[in-house]
């Protein structure tokens, strides 16, 4: 008969205030099987944690029950406890009686019966409970950025320099993300690429890094420590390993008037392009949907040009395997256009700008050359006004969140327009001016105080174009909800920041979850910002919810110093809930009959071919085998299964059985 | 009520620059909830002046339906008797229009000019358009009336007649 120990928390009173624990504790003293069953305080606790200790030996307890909190809080405390004392681990099982009993249900008897039920079935399961051993699984050392902005590039170089490999994969032709495109930053007012340029070539020469642009992940199995990526990269048209990166191709190029992604669409690009001047890798790629040869059959003159003939046309796309142990993704956010506000022209005034847009033009390397101009005829703006808010804390748009970034660079636009324009005029239109962090307020301050930026405490409601100039129709509410009315030469909407596309189904290629507005979700607003629900898979910037330069490069050094110590192990210990197919003496040797059901069913590729052979090398049998390494312990296979021949280890039909017969034989 | 302040309801209204208190002014107004307040929302000429264009409501970020809200404070006002002086023409405009609809259906303009001209005493407002839009056709002597005026009364019973709907 077993002799089963049942430890009874209180949890202060988050349990003992609704159920009456030492009913519970004397209830199931009683029951067969059971050797010991006491209530305490705190379980958790050292004391706590002594007495299952203390009564594993006295009593030679051959299986433990803790009824107390989640097995998610605590399940790992009392296994450590129980190893300590001589039991296996696996034989001490929990009862969740706070958050699946007290704190849901009011004090009542029945409370305290479902409390006396819920261990009851533990009591049964744990009578089942076979020990267990954890499984060790190895740890590639090498990890995979995904996004190569100033996040995916301080993460990598943040893990490249602990010394472990890293695979950066970048969408675009050039790393850089969007950091590159910012003309200066707040709140010191630094060229934003003299301090980004150096970091990118850095990526660039790192022995530790491997850079892969123009290239997007294909698809990710595995798990922590063992990850196996596909990288699809994309055909360049252009030999990198000869191309010079001279530019002769560039200007010959009859192609010249596609937008510029680069220049937010203010600027055009040739077909086959560099995006920007100091580009990492600065080598061209051929943009096939606008590229004549690939859209009419002829052109071919940067193949003339090329004095190295790199040109290669009939390049295809590439699948490439990585294996790589842990994962971060760093893949950022984008802005809405002007063309999602119906209110401020629908985006077909041209000198509606959005922020992105605003940058290039105040950018030294933009249009412009630094210069601030109306797109619509080139003339400097003498009347500015930026709107903040545009479309973020918008529940009417779908975009409740604040975009935490535009407050300032807002404040940051106006000042340089000032400082760029003297006799300008700019009005700032905002609702709250959301400042927080080092040195912002003051920099706030400084555009109104210094640069005499007029804010206007209102939301506009209108936008719309008169005599060739934009009428701003707006509010101060400081004055009562007074009207504003404006002719501006120039309006700039801080637009929302929102996720990347793509981000939806990025995110569950990679089994992470993310929230409504398709950001990643971390595992935890608090105490892990950086991890996501799935192991060895870690978040860093924009991706995760807007934020700005200095929060990216913590988040992603955060994320890198994750890494680094998952890549601190030789080997990982993982939990032996895996599904195991049973074997018998022979000449049975297993139940399994090899119809393979379980490996169509088995989501992560874990069911393997097990040749069963007799002493002289015949093939007797051929049955499944659960690859432990693999296996994510789902129980689908169980399910399938037509001869009951496989089973989840620590969760077991016969347990899962026990603890359903415990309620039905009251 | 969810309204945060950022007066876009304001910044787009037709009419706010007339208005006591401009509709981000009236909910705050609301917002704090005392009585004191009530009495100046109910006593002012804004939700009179309110035309029910739903400029506000189309771009209120917080879907305020602003509109339904002056609707309510109207009724309210007239029930409390706190009527702002420039609600009389309007309230008489308003009941003129009703009393033609529900005698004939449909717009009888003439009667409808009389009717608010006795109600206000303004004879001579707007007298000098009546004789273009006399000969352009705008004013029909006898009003036209539809066939089933006994399903308009029934209308009317129903709703305005009826003094719980009135409560509602």
């Amino acid at each position: 008969m077993s002799k089963i120990g049942v430890f009874i928390c209180h949890c202060g009173e988050n349990i003992s205030a609704t159920v009456d624990v030492e009913r519970v504790a004397r209830e199931i003293g009683g029951m067969e099987g059971v050797a010991h069953a006491i209530d305490y305080k705190y379980m958790c606790s050292d004391p706590g944690q002594t007495f299952i200790k203390e009564a594993v030996k006295k009593y030679g307890l051959d299986g433990v029950v803790v009824g107390a909190c989640s097995p998610r809080m605590h399940e790992p405390t009392f296994r450590r406890a129980c190893a300590e004392a001589g039991l296996n681990p696996y034989l001490c099982e929990m009862a969740n009686l706070r958050e699946h009993c007290s704190w849901v249900h009011e004090k009542s008897e029945e409370t305290t019966e479902k409390a006396i039920d819920l261990v009851k079935m533990m009591v049964e399961k744990v009578k089942k409970n076979k020990p267990l051993d954890s499984i060790k699984v190895p740890v590639t050392k090498r990890a995979l950025v995904i996004g190569g902005g100033i996040a995916g590039i301080q993460a990598s170089l943040d893990i490249a320099n602990t010394g472990h490999k890293v695979i950066l994969v970048e969408r675009d032709p050039s790393i850089g993300g969007h950091m590159s495109q910012l003309s200066e930053t707040f709140p010191t007012l630094d060229c934003s690429q003299c301090i980004l340029t150096p970091r990118m070539v850095e990526v660039a020469q790192h022995p530790n890094i491997k850079l892969y642009t123009y290239a997007e992940l294909e698809s990710l199995e595995g798990f922590i420590g063992n990850f196996k990526a596909k990288i699809r990269l994309k055909a360049k048209s252009v030999n990198y390993s000869t191309c010079t990166g001279c530019g002769a191709c560039i200007q010959k190029c009859p192609v010249k008037k596609i937008p510029s992604e680069f220049n937010a669409g203010l600027g055009t690009r040739t077909a086959i392009y560099v995006p920007f001047p100091q580009a990492v890798p600065n080598k061209p790629v051929i943009d096939r949907v606008n590229c004549n040869y690939y859209k009419r059959g002829a052109c071919k003159i940067c193949e003339k040009t090329c004095q190295v003939g790199s040109i290669e046309w009939d390049k295809e796309d590439e699948i490439i395997t990585e294996e790589v142990g842990a994962v971060v993704l760093a893949t950022g956010f984008d802005v809405k256009g002007t063309d999602f506000f119906p209110e401020y022209g629908y985006g077909q005034y041209k000198d509606v700008l959005t922020g992105l847009q605003f940058e290039r033009l105040a950018s030294a390397s933009g249009p412009t050359f630094g210069e601030i101009r109306r797109p619509s005829d080139g003339a400097i703006p003498k009347k500015i006004v930026f709107i903040a808010c545009a479309g973020s804390r918008d529940p009417a748009k779908g975009i409740p969140y604040c975009s935490k970034i535009c407050c300032m660079y807002t404040a940051k636009h106006a000042m340089l327009y000032q400082h760029k324009v003297h006799d300008g005029e700019s009005t700032v239109f905002y609702m709250d001016i959301r400042a927080g962090g080092k040195n912002y307020e003051e920099f706030v301050r400084r555009a109104i105080e210094e640069d005499t930026v007029n804010y206007v405490r209102g939301r506009v409601a209108r936008v719309y174009e008169k005599n060739g100039k934009l009428i701003v129709k707006g509010v101060d509410t400081l004055l009562g909800g007074e009207q504003v009315e404006i002719e501006a030469d120039m309006v700039v909407l801080a637009t929302a920041g929102v996720a990347n596309c793509g981000s939806e189904q990025l995110a569950q290629k990679l089994h992470v979850s993310y929230d409504p507005y398709h950001f990643f979700a971390e595992a935890h607003p608090k105490l892990k910002p950086v991890e996501t629900n799935t192991a060895g898979i870690f978040l860093a910037g924009a991706c995760q919810a807007p934020k700005d330069i200095p929060e990216t490069v913590g988040m992603a050094s955060g994320a890198a110093v994750k890494v680094a110590a998952l890549f601190s192990n030789d080997e990982l210990v993982r939990e032996p809930v895996v599904a195991v197919v049973n074997r018998l003496a022979p000449p049975l040797y297993s139940t399994c009959v090899g119809c393979f059901m379980c490996e169509t069913a088995c989501p992560y590729n874990a069911i393997e071919h097990e040749e069963i052979k007799g002493r002289d090398g015949s093939l007797i049998r051929t049955i499944a085998r659960v690859n432990q390494g693999l296996c994510q312990g789902c129980g689908t296979c169980v399910a399938f299964c037509r001869s009951k021949s496989i089973d989840i280890q620590g969760y077991t039909n016969e347990q899962v059985y026990a603890e359903v017969m415990s309620l039905l034989n009251d | 009520m969810r309204c945060y302040q950022c007066g876009k309801c304001t910044a787009g209204c037709v009419l706010a620059s007339d208005m006591n208190y401009p509709p981000s002014y009236l909910m705050r107004l609301l917002q704090t909830g005392t009585r004191q307040n009530m009495d100046k929302v109910l006593a002012s000429n804004s939700i009179w002046l309110c035309l029910n264009c739903e400029n506000c409501l189309g771009r209120c970020p917080m879907e305020i339906d602003i509109p339904k809200m002056m609707d309510y404070l109207r009724t309210q006002a007239i029930k409390e008797n706190k009527l702002h002086p420039d609600s009389k023409p309007i309230i008489a405009f308003h009941r003129s229009f009703l009393d033609s609809v529900r005698n004939t259906g449909r717009l009888y303009e003439i009667g409808l000019v009389l009717s608010y001209k006795f109600r206000t005493f303004n004879f001579l407002q707007d007298l000098a358009i009546a004789p273009s839009m006399y000969l352009k056709g705008k004013l029909h002597l006898l009003p036209e009336k539809i066939k089933d005026r006994r399903s308009m009364k029934r209308i009317f019973a129903q709703t305005i007649e009826n003094a719980k709907t009135v409560n509602k």
